[in-house]
């Protein structure tokens, strides 16, 4: 059925473009669909086009692991939308016809800009491209279970063929068609959840209709004593021993024990053996394979298998049961000790396993208020998955899921994804840059939504400055709305204890499954659609500065219209092309992340040039030029040199010459200054131009 | 029936929508700041219980999010042109 609806969908979308496409006709029918939009219908592809997957699937997954952390992404991507607008919105539309550098070129008419600004949108788009088409695979591959690259080629495809065929218009009623939908399927979940409420007793049905039941992962009484460990398993030999570090103290966390002991086994026909470990059947054949071996003892049949065990450190006595994936050096796969296979899969985690006394083992039915209230209660307790991956002696790479009970108190407060309190022994260094992080993702996230090019070319759509306005405050009360609802669907994730620990993207789509296999299809196709919808005006806003802002200035001619729609369907077609590539490129880049930085090369780029534009007067041709460009280079220089790139390039991530991942505190401010200290330095030579006050708009 | 205004009067017009819009930026810059500020400096107080149940960090989320429609909506009302005031029988 999820094939089924999920192909209903991509239907639906190419129907809606391609009744739409015939109005795309002439260089303002393809580029800004004539400006006939109604304001109403641009406000919802406003939200549309926004709303991509980092806000539906990455937020979702995000409060479901980080809690309340996740919902700072929420307030930063909303809070953006007052300054788009009260500041940009009709100045923009006033200004421009096509694209926004039209509206920064209007007083100056130097070439400079337009390509500097032509420059700036094709990599803000490209930044932006990448995590879209990233989610894309990801949300196929267990939907439709074919490979991650096969959904990173259906959606370039798909697109290619809306934008393409029907430019601006068509993008703009598939947003519209999105933006409603994922409005609605946004309300309805979170309506599920609240009717649900919290069920201490609650276990997901893992697969569906195949009613997999849920499994309680044990914890057993042991004694650890340094390098050894007894503990009533049968058989049970301490193999290996990993600590987990505090990245910020340097003290053990967690220690993660890898035990080998043997699990009752049944002999099949064909020397076949099967096993339940940890509620999964798990398939073993022959005698012995890589990790595991089958044992006869006492007339009974076991196969010895090696898993992970996790002790809490300080004076726990007690060892418990985590999920671990190994990847052997000759490329084998074992999931907790057994050969991975369709029925020997990750199970699902998270969940709530104590409420306040008052509620006693559910809630029932909760208002919206009461449920985030109990949610944030000192006696609610939250089992939140967590990982850790590292390399064995033995060459094997391990990845171990476990759970970690977290009160609602600390659940629904910052500080789990961002660790902005000091903690003992943490030096004063790290707590500042920990801090300056967090303040460089919010700055980046406030300014950055008004200059993504994107949501500019928009305001383009509209036939005045008025519409431009109404349709942007239509804009804010559609992802307002949703961005409230996000929260719900966060904490309903990890209620019903839906979620994957190796993926969090997954967490919206599977909290649907908890409720059936009905929603779940319809929710997924919808995560589907959102791509398209965000990934069609990325290009559109790519073909548009490609066409009409570079391609007019490399040509040194005047170029004829039918030659910029034929230039712009083409660079759809290539941009389209690259994103493709690209996104299977990066399929392990994590999605919101890649969207944090998006916002803060659009916020370097673009909005010190348009702020200034609008209101100082002494903004010159070239301080704007170097302004963009400067923005650009830092902002995109700082991401490579910071830690998270570190770790991706193999080094340690502590000798990274940028401390802070989120370059934003650095280049936002960079940017301005620029463009103070050469629009000064250049006055005399633009005195003759600079005249036309902004300010005034 | 109402006349368009004059092209001094729009130029007035914009410069107040302008004055307005910076006012409200500025106001808002301020309570999401002091948002940030209290996350990033007093994150203890994130935890304490505020209004409705709710704890400090969830009411001041929820209510960045509700201010900002509320104040969309209001700047909608004191950005209608002369024009359509007067043709709604609203203020000039």
């Amino acid at each position: 059925m999820t094939v089924i609806v999920f192909l209903l969908f991509v239907a639906l979308v190419l129907a809606v473009s391609r009744y739409t496409s015939r109005r795309a006709q002439g260089v303002g029918g393809y580029f800004v669909a004539n400006s006939s939009i109604p304001w109403g219908v641009n406000g919802i592809a406003f939200a549309g086009g926004y709303l991509s997957v980092a806000s539906f699937l990455g937020i979702c997954g995000l409060i479901a692991f980080f809690g309340y952390d996740g919902f700072l992404y929420s307030i930063g991507f909303l809070a953006g939308w007052i300054v788009a607008l009260f500041v940009i919105a009709e100045p923009m539309k006033r200004r421009g016809t096509f694209t926004f550098s039209d509206a920064l070129n209007r007083t100056f008419s130097h070439p400079g800009i337009q390509l500097a600004a032509g420059l700036s949108v094709l990599v803000v788009s490209l930044f932006y491209l990448v995590p879209q088409m990233v989610g894309a695979g990801v949300l196929v591959e267990p939907l439709l279970g074919i490979p991650h690259y096969w959904g990173v080629l259906i959606v370039g495809s798909v697109v290619i063929l809306i934008v393409a065929g029907g430019g601006m218009t068509s993008t703009t009623y598939v947003q519209f068609f999105n933006g409603g939908l994922l409005l609605l399927v946004a309300t309805v979940l979170t309506g599920a959840v609240l009717f649900r409420g919290i069920d201490l007793e609650q276990l997901p049905p893992e697969e569906g209709g195949a009613q997999v039941p849920g499994y309680e992962y044990r914890v057993l009484p042991a004694q650890i004593d340094g390098q050894s460990v007894t503990v009533d398993l049968r058989g049970v030999r301490l193999v290996d021993r990993h600590a987990v570090l505090d990245h910020n103290t340097g003290e053990e966390q967690t220690v993660l024990y890898r035990l080998s002991h043997l699990v009752p086994a049944q002999a099949g026909p064909g020397d076949v053996y099967s096993a339940e470990i940890k509620g999964r059947s798990a398939r073993f054949n022959g005698r012995s394979g890589p990790g595991w071996s089958i044992e006869e003892i006492d007339g009974g049949t076991y196969v010895r298998i090696e898993d992970w065990w996790r002790w809490e450190g300080g004076t726990s006595s007690h060892l418990a049961e985590t999920q671990a994936r190994t990847v052997r050096p000759d490329g084998v796969v074992l999931m907790n000790g057994a050969p991975d296979g369709p029925e020997n899969r990750i199970r699902q985690m998270g969940g709530v396993s104590a409420l306040p006394d008052a509620y006693g083992r559910q809630t029932g039915p909760v208002g919206p208020l009461r449920l985030l209230s109990v949610f944030a209660d000192q006696d609610t307790v939250v089992e939140v998955p967590r990982n850790t991956s590292f390399a064995t002696s033995g060459g094997e790479r391990v990845t171990v899921h476990y759970e970690q009970s977290l009160a609602g108190s600390t659940f629904m407060r910052p500080g789990l994804m961002f660790p902005l309190e000091a903690r003992t022994g943490e030096p004063a260094f790290t707590t500042l840059l920990n801090r300056l992080n967090f303040i460089s993702l919010m700055l980046a996230l406030f300014l950055g939504t008004s200059a993504l090019p994107h949501i500019l070319i928009r305001y383009y759509t509209v036939p005045s400055a008025e519409a431009a306005r109404k349709s942007t405050i239509v804009a804010i009360a559609g992802i307002g709305l949703f961005y409230v609802l996000t929260m719900y669907l966060g904490v309903g994730s990890i209620a019903a204890g839906a979620l994957n620990p190796e993926t969090s993207n997954m967490s919206a789509p599977l909290l649907a499954r908890s409720f059936g296999e009905v929603l779940f299809a319809v929710t997924s196709g919808i995560a589907f659609t959102t791509v398209l919808a965000t990934v069609s005006g990325l290009i559109m806003a790519a073909s548009g500065a490609v066409a009409h802002d570079l391609m007019t200035n490399l040509a040194k001619r005047e170029v004829s219209d039918a030659a910029k729609v034929r230039a712009g369907r083409i660079v759809a077609v290539v941009v389209g092309l690259v994103g493709i590539v690209l996104g299977i490129a990066f399929r392990d880049m994590n999605v919101s992340f890649l969207v944090g930085w998006a916002f803060a090369v659009a916020a370097s780029a673009n909005l010190p040039a348009l702020l200034s534009m609008l209101f100082w007067k002494r903004t010159t041709a070239q301080g704007i030029i170097a302004s963009i460009l400067v923005g650009i280079g830092s902002s995109v220089g700082l991401i490579l040199l910071s830690p998270d790139m570190w770790v991706r390039y193999g080094f340690d991530p502590a000798t990274a010459p940028m401390p802070i991942n989120q370059p934003g505190i650095v280049s936002i401010p960079l940017s301005f200054a620029v463009l103070v200290v050469v629009s000064m330095a250049t006055q005399k030579r633009s005195r003759t131009t600079a005249g036309a006050a902004p300010g005034t708009a | 029936m109402s006349s368009l205004p004059s092209p001094s009067a729009e130029d007035h017009f914009e410069r107040r929508k302008t004055g307005i819009g910076v006012r409200m930026t500025l106001l808002y810059s301020l309570v999401y700041a002091g948002f940030v500020a209290v996350s990033v400096f007093r994150p203890q107080w994130m935890a304490a219980r505020a209004v409705l149940g709710l704890n400090l960090a969830v009411a001041y989320g929820l209510g960045l999010i509700v201010l900002a429609i509320a104040l969309a909506m209001l700047y909608n009302q004191l950005c209608r042109t002369p024009r359509q005031s007067g043709a709604e029988g609203g203020r000039p």
